[in-house]
């Protein structure tokens, strides 16, 4: 009876809490819809609602263009990442070459290197290439990925090497062993890098920010964050939620669908520190 | 056959040579060239020695965002791994639907931060936001979290502790299911209190989460930047200038690269002796 009792509380709180999580997400997409000037208020149902939100805001800013340019970037840099850092990864775990130890602790020391330091650098790189405003500066830096070397070397160590000696008798390069036997051995791995990798590009708004001004290469955060900060939104709340929700809802849609795979991808992240 | 192996693993591993040299290795050198020079990235850069140094150990800005910085980790840190570890705790207690509670809290953490910070900047409101609505109806004054240089930081360090707590739940969880159930029965069987179970079995068998957690959570307070730029601009009164916000500050509305270099510099100096004096205090051997 005592334990039902404090099961019972846990639960309500725990329900409490994770409104808690949800329930703005339920206000920012109801704000949406609501007339201006019942954004404010506490309920997400408006006296009425319209699409007006959205078309003012997609009036004022090429929202569209933005959509396109992240799913370029996030795209070709996540299959980028995935197949160089798995080719690194693979050299690392299973050849025996030189140099090959010092390769990998540059890579651990990379990872404990904060960004602070080369943001400035990086972003004068950017400029002698010539590459402002182009998709190269957002995509040609994050090509490849420490954090999925090392992952991949991992995974790639655990293979059965009797694999490897059939593959390479029946006479495959060690390209043809990487993407023929270990990548279909290695799915959880390339779910992992790819959640985490297409996330973190999807979401990020401070490289953008520096090697973009033009409108029409902005990826959605920036594009989104200038619009809510900038003069544009004119204060409009509706207006700038609507941005916040267009940008959100094709991660939220995926996130929902593939749920388990993001928790544990993210949980394995975190852990490898 | 060694000779094709050397062969295989210099030609697999070349594209991170070159990613390592261009994105790597010549930023590092060039950013310890740029911290000696004046340069407005164009034109030709000029000597100044020591000078960048010596203006930012007199700048107060800087200092102002180191400051604003401890503020928000001094807030952020304790509230994220408590709050955190008590959630992971709750739902690793048998409680029914787990995975649903699990996904509510890791929603905020999939969603971009823009969209997080737009949505919170809304809800900070003094005279409008849901929050201050909600503390009326418990007959509490409106807060100005965002408006008020004492209160914008600490707000700022709950929205970020809001929209990161699911990751560090999920690694707790992961850690607390870790643990051998049987050291729990030998502690019953030993008499054991609840209390005494948890600072005897549990704290020392998560240490390692414990320490993920810490660092992540402060390199997250040292890379502050689009929360700040969205909601506050940096103020009220430079109360939420945060270290990245003032490097962008130098680098794009002043076109000083050289400063803004050294401020990169200063900072990742600052970032890396926290972390290796957090691991010297917090990590234990297994």
């Amino acid at each position: 009876m005592k334990g039902k009792i404090k099961k019972l509380f846990l639960l309500s709180l725990l329900t409490v809490l994770a409104l808690m999580f949800i329930y703005p997400f339920f206000w920012m997409i109801g704000g949406t819809l609501k007339p201006e000037i019942e954004v404010m208020n506490f309920s997400p149902f408006g006296s009425s609602w319209s699409l007006d939100s959205y078309r003012i805001m997609l009036g004022k800013i090429p929202l569209f263009r933005a959509l396109f340019n992240s799913i370029i970037v996030s795209l070709i840099s996540t299959v980028s990442v995935l197949v160089l850092s798995s080719m690194t990864g693979y050299a690392l775990a299973r050849l025996r070459f030189r140099g090959r130890s010092v390769i990998f602790n540059i890579i651990l020391f990379t990872m404990v290197l904060p960004f602070q330091l080369t943001l400035i650098p990086l972003y004068v790189l950017m400029v002698k290439f010539g590459w402002v405003d182009t998709y190269a500066a957002l995509i040609v830096p994050y090509t490849i990925s420490a954090f999925a070397i090392l992952l991949f070397r991992q995974f790639f160590m655990q293979v059965p090497h009797d694999l490897i000696d059939a593959a390479r008798i029946d006479g495959l390069s060690e390209l043809g062993i990487l993407f023929r036997i270990f990548w279909p051995l290695s799915k959880p791995a390339l779910i992992t890098v790819g959640i985490i990798h297409y996330m973190g590009i999807w979401n990020e708004a401070l490289w953008p920010m520096i090697v973009v001004r033009k409108l029409s290469m902005m990826t959605m955060p920036q594009m989104v964050a200038l619009y809510a900060v900038g003069g544009q939104a004119e204060s409009q709340v509706g207006t700038q939620l609507a941005a916040a929700t267009l940008m959100s809802l094709p991660i939220i849609i995926i996130y929902l669908v593939l749920q388990r795979h993001f928790i544990a991808s993210m949980a394995s992240s975190g852990l490898k520190g | 056959m060694v000779s094709r192996e050397q062969r295989a693993g210099h030609l697999l591993v070349a594209p991170y040579y070159i990613f390592f040299a261009l994105f790597v290795a010549y930023p590092l050198i060039f950013s310890f060239v740029l911290v000696f020079h004046r340069w407005s990235i164009v034109g030709p850069l000029e000597w100044v020695g020591l000078s960048n140094f010596i203006e930012l150990g007199g700048d107060p800005l800087f200092w102002k965002s180191i400051g604003n910085t401890l503020i928000f980790l001094i807030i952020h840190v304790p509230l994220q791994v408590s709050f955190a570890l008590v959630l992971a705790a709750i739902l690793n207690s048998k409680i029914p639907a787990q995975g649903v509670f699990r996904a509510a809290f890791f929603l905020p953490v999939v969603v971009s931060g823009v969209a997080v910070t737009i949505l919170w900047k809304q809800m900070f409101s003094t005279n409008l936001g849901i929050l201050n609505q909600l503390l009326y109806e418990f007959g509490i004054d409106p807060v100005p979290w965002v408006t008020d240089p004492s209160w914008a930081m600490p707000s700022i360090a709950m929205m970020a502790t809001w929209k990161n707590i699911g990751l560090y739940v999920v690694l707790f969880l992961a850690g607390l299911q870790g643990i051998p159930r049987h050291l729990y029965e030998a502690a019953d069987i030993d008499g054991a209190s609840t209390v005494q179970k948890f600072f005897h079995i549990t704290i020392p068998a998560i240490n390692p989460v414990f320490v993920v957690v810490l660092i992540l959570s402060t390199l997250g307070g040292f890379s502050l930047f689009i929360e700040p730029y969205v909601i506050t601009g940096g103020g009220p009164m430079n109360s939420t200038l945060s270290g990245v916000l003032y490097i962008y500050r130098q680098a794009f509305s002043f076109f000083r690269m050289g400063y803004a270099a050294t401020i990169g510099f200063a900072l990742a100096f600052i970032v890396m002796t926290v972390v290796i004096i957090q691991r010297r205090f917090v990590e234990r051997e297994v």
